[in-house]
């Protein structure tokens, strides 16, 4: 430190301005941090609902029936392989690397997309069957569960283009640094909430 | 570039990121969502054991995500993060286990006659 001072002043007062940019940082990811937290007890709500009605099926089908998990185990290895490769685009911005950072946000962005398509898929296929939120008291609270996640990854899509046009017009700067490390704790904890809904929802429901 | 001189700061994310942190993680999770399949598809346990099994995996592979995605053992200083991430458990715990238990003795006590006879009649056969 002392080397540095002797050497160039210049650098230190950059550095000291670098340590404020640092400590702003923090704050702005604990807030964040602080928000995906009562976002968990939003999901924790809509789980105590659907455990609550898990078997007031009001002589309609349960999860046993109804739910296909070779089907859902693909969607939670494709948002899995995402989480991934949303680590993978922190790891290139960390090496300022800008055309790595847009290629992993892309593949990340492909991945959510199939999906979500995947789960509309499988929800137009329960409501085709006459098996949507108005048949039962359980299908009510697993389409609402299931569907609010989806809804969270649609905004995170919504993110991603936003984030992928940000860098190409603005470079990786310091905002936008900023911002990619809030989307990626945003997408870790989608999948991490999708741990649940996968074992608890679909393993857990579709015993008998 | 000619950013590479300067000295920035480490990326958005409080410490650097490691690509073997990540790695591991996936591999974990992936073998974690694999193994609760598993045990479901073969249905080989009781009823009680497979939602044992299930749950203490997806509780393991939450703590493995948060380690190895969300970096949360390389907090430093006061570890609000981990401390926020308690209080939130804490929460869940309680909106959770509170609905169920509250609205399995309603489901008990607010019977019909017709319910409460055949539950009697369940009992008794036990």
């Amino acid at each position: 430190m002392s080397m540095e001072l002797t050497d160039k002043p210049v650098i230190t007062q950059k550095d000291r301005y670098v340590k404020t940019q640092e400590t702003d940082h923090s704050k702005t990811l604990f807030g964040f941090w602080a928000y995906l937290m009562t976002d968990c007890v939003l999901f924790a709500s809509l789980f105590a609902v659907f455990a609550v009605l898990r078997n007031n099926t009001n002589g309609g089908p349960g999860g046993s029936e109804l739910f296909d998990l070779p089907f859902v185990l693909t969607e939670t290895i494709i948002l899995l392989i995402s989480s991934f490769v949303c680590g993978m685009v922190l790891l290139a911005a960390q090496r300022r690397a800008r055309n790595y950072v847009l290629a992993a946000l892309a593949i990340v962005f492909l991945l959510g997309l199939a999906f979500i398509a995947l789960e509309l898929t499988e929800f137009t296929h329960l409501v085709h069957e006459g098996n949507s939120w108005r048949r039962s008291g359980f299908l009510s609270a697993f389409f609402t569960l299931v569907g609010t996640h989806g809804l969270h990854i649609t905004v995170g899509l919504l993110w991603i283009m936003v984030m992928m046009a940000q860098i190409m017009r603005k470079g990786l700067i310091d905002p936008v640094l900023r911002r990619l490390s809030l989307f990626a704790m945003f997408w870790h904890f989608l999948d991490v909430v999708w741990i649940f809904i996968f074992s608890l929802v679909y393993l857990l429901g579709s015993m008998q | 570039m000619s950013e590479k001189t300067e000295k920035l700061p480490q990326s958005a994310s409080e410490s650097r990121v490691k690509l073997s942190s990540y790695i591991a993680g996936f591999t974990l999770s992936l073998a974690l969502t694999l193994a609760a399949y598993v045990i479901v598809s073969q249905n080989a346990y009781g009823k009680k054991g497979i939602i044992v099994a299930v749950a203490t995996l997806a509780i393991t592979q939450f703590i493995v995500q948060m380690l190895f995605f969300m970096h949360l053992g390389h907090e430093s200083g006061p570890r609000w993060k981990l401390l926020a991430l308690i209080f939130m458990t804490g929460v869940v715990f309680i909106i959770v286990v509170g609905s169920l238990w509250i609205m399995d003795h309603l489901d008990y006590n607010m019977m019909s006659p017709k319910d409460m006879q055949e539950y009697m009649d369940s009992q008794d056969s036990l």
